[in-house]
């Protein structure tokens, strides 16, 4: 994305308190660039750069900016009440919208509570920038107050950092930073900013250019790549799209539908990439991994190809390694040269971005391979779809109290697929990844890498800013509201009305799941009390009625439309839900921590039965894989190592 | 030579904090560096860190694509032992009284190694070459006692025409 140098929109933003001790007349009315102070300079940049919205919250070191953020009327400073509010609501705003999400600390402790948001940022792609106060440069390294190294401290948790010391260097290093987290692969970078760079002095210079020699992102697949990729594709017998949230980054998501419409392949989708492929489309097989559909995992241990596009074969996608879809060949698509054979080898590697890697990869069926282009894969697909009406998503119902997995279908049914749903991370994240019907890219945010407790209301904050026009749900646990639900006073005073569905199972419900499951029902610090037969500290609804937000309680199944429909008719606050669940209910299916996907189990104790089915369709698949397009006969050799 | 012992040539931009990010990244991978040299080169713009890495194949492509993802990298080269030219630096402190220092300093001759200190008690004797050499005087030298080893990170550079630097800021 290329900096374009704007003259037209400058004009006129000289704020009027401009010290004029920093701009001496004469330099004024000369023609050369206009003085600014180093936090002008920062405020006028972002204004060049197009940032609309920041989230922050001021201090000592950061202060002089905070001067001109107060006067321009181009960007909205949203004051949160946390750093780390600040730092989800970026990612929110990011994901939900696409554009770059800004946030705004101060040194020291304001820093350093940004180190969360900065490292989820990392881990799952979005385009982020904090800007950070620091210390004067004549007091970095000398314990001063609320001096911390923060470029030293997120080195491992930044796509990339900078440390500002003088005035002068604040444009080119906003516009350096810019450039590396919304180009490439996306990520979060620190711009760190001296409180005597903020006050000193320089003629504001934009640069025409980022300069960045070391920084070239490959964006265009090669030819040759795609010719061998598109190869295997028109050979493969049972192939599976392995689709990840570089589609959504990418926004490749209307040629994910060409491609797969076209060559009738089935597509899952991560974690990170609900939403890239509509659910509701029947070549959709679900999610993958630890908490996938038995389609989709079982679609990966039997296929014979899989083509991962801007996906990173994560430990919760493949379980054990050594027996991930050992059957497969792999292409894998990915922006990030060091993502690909990271972790299983490849046998075509594509570096580019996934958008033009699958519009070529259709170009090329259609021009050099058109004839499996009208290949249906009837025995894969006899295969797969007995798999999706055998084993559909379900639950079993717990009596009394709310059903988790109810609530979160009736929210999404009631709301429909426009809305954003912003997930903490626990049970109600993977219930909600698994029972909201996604039809559309952007409408699913949560935290896929670093897994951070806490990032749903601020994050489902950073989305309404971002889009105010859709309706936008927290889905989040009672443990992961507690973390940062400080963050509704923000919402509640800047006119932000989020919905929050807490799912309260009065615990630290997937690690409870987990001591149920593996250390024999000891619940070591999981109970939270909250919920159900608990003195429930906090009560919900009165915390959130105490930050100005409508709450409503709900114990049984029977009133959760109601309160839904009430929650989506309120628009001037936000709004609360208590779901009242229990503690029992448990994620399924599921393939536990480090064992082969082949081990998922469909519900606790019932392993899908696809070994004495899975035979007479692999008969099926061999038997038409012995006739090839062209009428030759294979070898068994060749077929061999097919569905086992 | 190990099979496992790796050089590589890396053109970094000449800016604070890269050395860190650099090292920290190999160290974030759990890989040990054997050696690192840094220093200027012929643009003032870039400097050069050849740094010598105990890692397999595999993982070394791992780490040098991250590497390749530090903005402030701008090049890494493997460089190959049969083409290049590789140094190491050392001095050796080797005790040496009027009896004994006959002998070693036969063994520096043999060497190719310079004595550049004498003391009553010791001799410090540089020597400069391919680490597999010095690190053999080393095993000469052991049985008079050596009482301090300083070593600098080994140097490689490409045999032949070619610079890397040309063509790194070429492309």
């Amino acid at each position: 994305m290329a900096v374009k140098p704007s003259t037209a929109k400058d004009s006129g933003t000289q704020p009027a308190s401009a010290p004029v001790t920093a701009t001496p007349s004469s330099i004024r009315r000369n023609t050369g660039p206009e003085v600014l102070t180093g936090a002008q300079a920062i405020v006028r940049s972002l204004e060049r750069l197009e940032v609309d919205t920041v989230f922050g919250l001021p201090g000592g070191t950061i202060l002089p900016t905070y001067d001109p953020l107060f006067e321009t009327d181009k960007i909205r400073h949203i004051l949160v009440r946390h750093e780390q509010g600040a730092g989800h609501a970026a990612e929110g705003y990011a994901a939900a919208s696409g554009k770059l999400g800004v946030c705004i600390a101060t040194s020291g402790p304001g820093a350093t509570n940004l180190i969360t948001a900065l490292a989820d940022a990392h881990m799952d792609s979005v385009p982020m920038l904090a800007i950070t106060g620091q210390q004067a440069s004549t007091l970095l390294g000398t314990d001063a107050f609320q001096e911390a190294d923060i470029v030293g401290m997120t080195m491992p948790v930044t796509k990339h950092s900078f440390l500002v010391t003088r005035a002068e260097d604040i444009p080119a290093a906003l516009v350096n930073a810019h450039h590396i987290a919304t180009t490439g692969r996306p990520g979060p970078v620190l711009v760190d900013i001296t409180k005597d760079a903020q006050t000193g002095t320089a003629p504001f210079v934009w640069p025409e250019e980022p300069v960045l020699p070391g920084y070239r992102p490959i964006l265009k697949p090669h030819a040759k790549q795609i010719r061998e990729a598109a190869r295997l594709m028109s050979e493969a017998q049972r192939p599976v799209f392995y689709i990840g949230g570089g589609v959504i980054r990418s926004e490749g998501e209307k040629e994910l539908l060409r491609l797969a419409e076209a060559t009738n392949i089935p597509v899952v989708t991560t974690l990170m990439a609900r939403g890239a492929f509509p659910d509701s489309h029947q070549l959709h097989l679900g999610m993958p991994g630890m908490h996938g559909s038995v389609p989709a995992v079982t679609a990966f241990q039997k296929a014979d190809l899989l083509i991962a596009i801007g996906a990173r074969f994560d430990d919760r996608v493949t379980g054990k390694l050594d027996s991930f879809a050992p059957n497969a060949q792999v292409i894998h698509a990915d922006i990030d040269p060091a993502e690909i054979g990271k972790n299983r080898e490849v046998d075509v590697a594509i570096v580019g971005d996934a958008r033009e890697v699958l519009a070529e990869m259709l170009a090329e069926m259609r021009s050099k391979f058109p004839k499996a282009l009208e290949r249906q894969r009837e025995p894969w697909w006899r295969f797969l779809n007995r798999l999706k009406q055998t084993y559909p998503l379900g639950y079993e119902t717990h009596g009394e109290l709310c059903d988790p997995q109810y609530v979160i279908s009736r929210i999404s049914a009631l709301t429909g697929p426009e809305a954003v749903y912003a997930a903490g991370v626990g049970q109600h994240q993977m219930w909600a990844a698994q029972f909201i019907e996604f039809e559309r890219p952007k409408s699913w945010l949560n935290s896929g890498g670093l897994g951070t407790m806490g990032y749903s209301v601020p994050a489902a904050m950073g989305a309404k800013v971002a889009q105010p026009d859709r309706v936008v749900w927290a889905i989040d646990g009672d443990g992961c509201f507690q973390m940062t639900n400080q963050e509704l006073a923000t919402c509640a005073l800047n006119n932000i009305p989020i919905k929050v569905a807490i799912i309260n199972n009065s615990s630290l419900g997937m690690v409870r799941q987990w001591q149920t499951l593996f250390y024999d029902g000891r619940y070591s610090n999981t109970d939270l009390n909250t919920g159900h037969e608990t003195i429930r500290i906090p009560d919900f609804a009165k915390l959130a009625e105490a930050y100005g937000c409508e709450a409503v309680r709900v114990d049984r199944n029977d009133d959760v439309d109601a309160a839904i429909e009430k929650a989506l008719s309120i628009n001037d606050r936000p709004v609360v839900l208590d779901f009242t669940v229990p503690p029992d209910a448990m994620v399924w299916p599921m393939v536990a921590a480090g064992v082969s996907n082949d081990e998922i189990e469909y519900a606790r104790g019932i392993r899908p039965e696809f070994d004495g089915e899975g035979e007479e369709e692999a008969e099926a698949a061999i038997a038409e894989a012995g006739a090839n397009e062209d009428g030759t006969v294979r070898s068994v050799a060749q077929i061999e190592g097919g569905l086992e | 030579m190990n099979s496992s012992r790796h050089t590589l040539s890396v053109l970094v931009e000449n800016k604070p904090g890269v050395l860190t990010r650099f090292t920290g990244l190999i160290a974030r991978r759990g890989f040990n560096i054997h050696s690192l040299a840094v220093g200027v080169t012929e643009h003032e713009e870039l400097s050069r860190i050849t740094v010598v890495v105990d890692v397999n194949d595999v993982p070394l492509e791992q780490v040098t694509k991250q590497l390749n993802k530090l903005v402030n990298v701008i090049k890494i080269v493997e460089l190959e032992p049969e083409s290049s030219v590789r140094r190491a630096h050392i001095i050796y402190k080797v005790k040496a009284n009027a009896a004994t220092r006959p002998q070693v300093a036969s063994a520096v001759e043999m060497f190719r190694a310079k004595i550049v200190d004498v003391g009553p008690d010791s001799v410090s004797i540089e020597a400069t070459g391919e680490l597999g050499k010095v690190e053999a005087l080393r095993e000469v030298l052991e049985p008079f006692g050596i009482k301090e080893i300083v070593q600098s990170g080994t140097v490689a550079i490409g045999r032949g025409a070619k610079s890397i630097t040309d063509r790194a800021l070429r492309s």
